[in-house]
């Protein structure tokens, strides 16, 4: 999977081409705008960049979503839902997202540039085995807790460099009961906890997810592909370098607070004091979190006031992500003064959720109904915020600036999302629904 | 790519932990569609103002800290995103190594794909390459990567550990698609090999 304009440029440099182009897929996300696409693409680099990668994708014959098809959206939604990401393959895109694939099954890891183009010319990729670690999830989540929610919390308990050097396979009950949107949200998230993958071990909703998708195996092709994947489970008594058990009933709705993934709270807690901090260099952090952030040590974190809401990106913007954050916004509308953004993940899922009628229900609560693209997860589109907004964001990072210079980010679900838009403020959802 | 040998440099401290790739390389810069002239952009946030002006208080907008090729920080630099824009902005800049005692794992790999020498030591260790570095232009700080040392000022030698094949590309500067390739029979048997066992998998093709 790639978009990556400097690695074309590698191969051409050293007249090499692809080695298997029927293996490989692009798609444009990232700087795409996700307003009318009738018109050209107004900023200039922006426009150069996927024409440059139109040029590439025809001289090295690469498999490719155009922008104005249906099948065009955030590479990591376009996978799966196409069947193209499958259980048991190794899965790799010049995305940190990738683990997102993992979900499926895969082993699905980002990579830089200049690996794409090292897998581009040699269908191979050099690695070291990673350690491995399970994370455990048992139990039945309660009211108003998601995938999102439950991925929070493992983020906010392992930390942001828990995973480094892993390979997480989450497991357990609670993980198990997830739909395949729900395992995709988790996996996805995987390297906000230091991990390049996380995977779920494959079982009949995958096998379910995947049957009848446009590029999987079909007929006695996919009779014998589930043969194979039902042997990709993880050993009885399998070493695990590192394991981690969580029970799903201690999670509550669960936001971030600071400017790291790993700050998080429950919905009903407060924001920390850094005076109680007992390393220098974390208070200091923390304190600096604090003030770009625009928070009060010490404050509740439900009541904070948003001004833009943004439901969408790789993380959560399938139509399993949509319909949550309908059900909230169904018959409310948005508060007064806040700008609430749906942007579906692909054109598929867009084109579903109008055929389930999502759209209106957006459209009458008053939020911005747009075009398929990564958005305001990255600022590196024209969606953006401006220095202080607050988002209430079910994107995956919370890094200052990440969503636009001076950007204030909450990561949440899209069930919280919604409930933030409607209320105007950090709200518990479960107070909604 | 350049080989990496020897370096003795100016060195310049950003005591930070989880300094990440949006910090190194915010993704607004991300639209080029080459790998170079990304160091006027590097640590974009830390190191201009609002007005656009130069932040006067940010090390590598000091001198004699603007020539630094060796970059000390602390734990796991370059956490977030994959962009492999984050080593190319710091080589565009003039970073040559980094030292932190951990790093992410992509950062790391990014890193010595572009020849930028990854080096991780205990964070104690860190520190005191850190008051080395603010003495600037007085204290250079030299890398041998061939002995995999650190030379203090003072002349103490600081041992680091390195991966012997990674060692091996970054001291005569090869693109590992070279390597790789020279190992392509070997591809193919295994692509033969899968092909027959799984000949179900999928083969892309969009009109």
């Amino acid at each position: 999977m790639s978009h990556q304009p400097q690695a074309f440029e590698g191969l051409r440099l050293a007249g090499r081409r692809l080695r298997h182009p029927e293996r490989t897929i692009a798609v444009v996300d990232h700087n795409v705008p996700t307003s009318d696409r009738t018109q050209p693409i107004e900023e200039p680099e922006s426009r150069n960049q996927i024409e440059t990668l139109e040029r590439n994708v025809k001289e090295f014959g690469v498999p490719y979503f155009p922008l104005l098809s249906a099948n065009q959206g955030i590479v990591h939604v376009v996978g799966p839902e196409q069947g193209i990401s499958l259980p048991g393959m190794t899965i790799v895109c010049g995305d940190s997202h990738t683990s997102t694939h993992g979900a499926m099954g895969s082993l699905a890891f980002g990579i830089g540039t200049s690996e794409v183009e090292h897998v581009m010319a040699t269908q191979t990729i050099l690695q070291r085995p990673a350690k491995n670690m399970r994370v455990i999830v048992e139990g039945v989540p309660g009211h108003g807790v998601s995938a999102k929610d439950i991925m929070l919390a493992i983020i906010g308990h392992i930390g942001t460099a828990g995973g480094t050097g892993h390979v997480i396979e989450f497991a357990g009950s609670a993980i198990r009961g997830l739909d395949m949107a729900g395992r995709m949200t988790l996996c996805n998230m995987s390297i906000e906890a230091g991990a390049r993958a996380g995977l779920v071990a494959p079982d009949e909703t995958t096998f379910e997810y995947v049957r009848g998708r446009p590029f999987a195996p079909k007929g006695e092709d996919f009779d014998r592909a589930v043969a194979y994947w039902k042997t990709l489970s993880t050993d009885e008594g399998a070493h695990f370098d590192k394991e981690v058990t969580l029970r799903a009933e201690d999670i509550s709705p669960t936001l971030t607070w600071g400017t790291s993934p790993e700050t998080v709270l429950p919905i009903s807690g407060t924001v920390p004091d850094p005076a109680q901090e007992p390393d220098e260099a974390r208070r200091t952090q923390m304190q600096r979190m604090l003030d770009y952030m625009g928070l009060q040590a010490g404050q509740a974190i439900s009541g904070t006031p948003v001004d833009v809401v943004f439901i969408g990106s790789c993380t959560n913007s399938r139509i399993e992500d949509l319909r949550a954050a309908a059900q909230v916004a169904e018959g409310r509308k948005v508060a007064q003064g806040v700008r609430a953004m749906i942007v579906p993940g692909s054109g598929n899922v867009k084109r579903q959720a109008e055929e389930e009628g999502l759209d209106k229900v957006f459209l009458e609560a008053g939020f911005e109904w747009r075009e398929a693209g990564c958005s305001m997860c990255l600022g590196m589109n024209p969606d953006r915020l401006t220095p202080g907004q607050r988002c209430a964001s079910t994107s995956n990072r919370n890094f200052e600036g990440r969503q636009g210079p001076g950007g204030r980010t909450h990561l949440l679900s899209p069930a919280m999302a919604a409930a933030a838009a409607v209320t105007g403020c950090l709200t518990d959802v479960r107070e909604l629904v | 790519m350049e080989k990496f040998t020897t370096l003795s440099a100016i060195a310049a401290a950003l005591p930070e932990a989880n300094i990440d790739t949006d910090k190194i390389i915010p993704a607004r810069f991300l639209k080029t569609t080459q790998r170079t002239g990304l160091g006027q952009h590097a640590f974009d946030a830390m190191r201009y103002r609002e007005d656009g002006s130069e932040n006067p208080d940010f090390v590598l907008n000091r001198d004699p800290w603007r020539k630094a090729e060796i970059l000390i920080t602390f734990d796991n630099l370059g956490c977030g995103s994959s962009r492999e824009h984050a080593p190319w902005a710091l080589l565009d800049f003039g970073i040559r190594c980094v030292i932190a005692p951990s790093f992410a794992d992509i950062f790391f790999n990014n890193c010595f794909k572009n020849g930028i020498l990854p080096i991780s030591l205990p964070r104690d260790v860190c520190e005191r390459l850190m008051d080395d570095a603010s003495m600037g232009e007085n204290a250079r700080l030299t890398v041998d990567l061939a002995r995999q040392v650190v030379i203090r000022p003072d002349g103490e030698e600081v041992a680091f550990e390195m991966d012997p094949f990674r060692k091996h590309l970054l001291l005569e500067g090869l693109d590992d698609i070279g390597q790789t390739l020279q190992h392509e029979q070997g591809i193919t048997r295994y692509e033969n090999r899968e092909n027959q066992e799984k000949s179900w998998m999928p083969s892309i093709h969009i009109d």
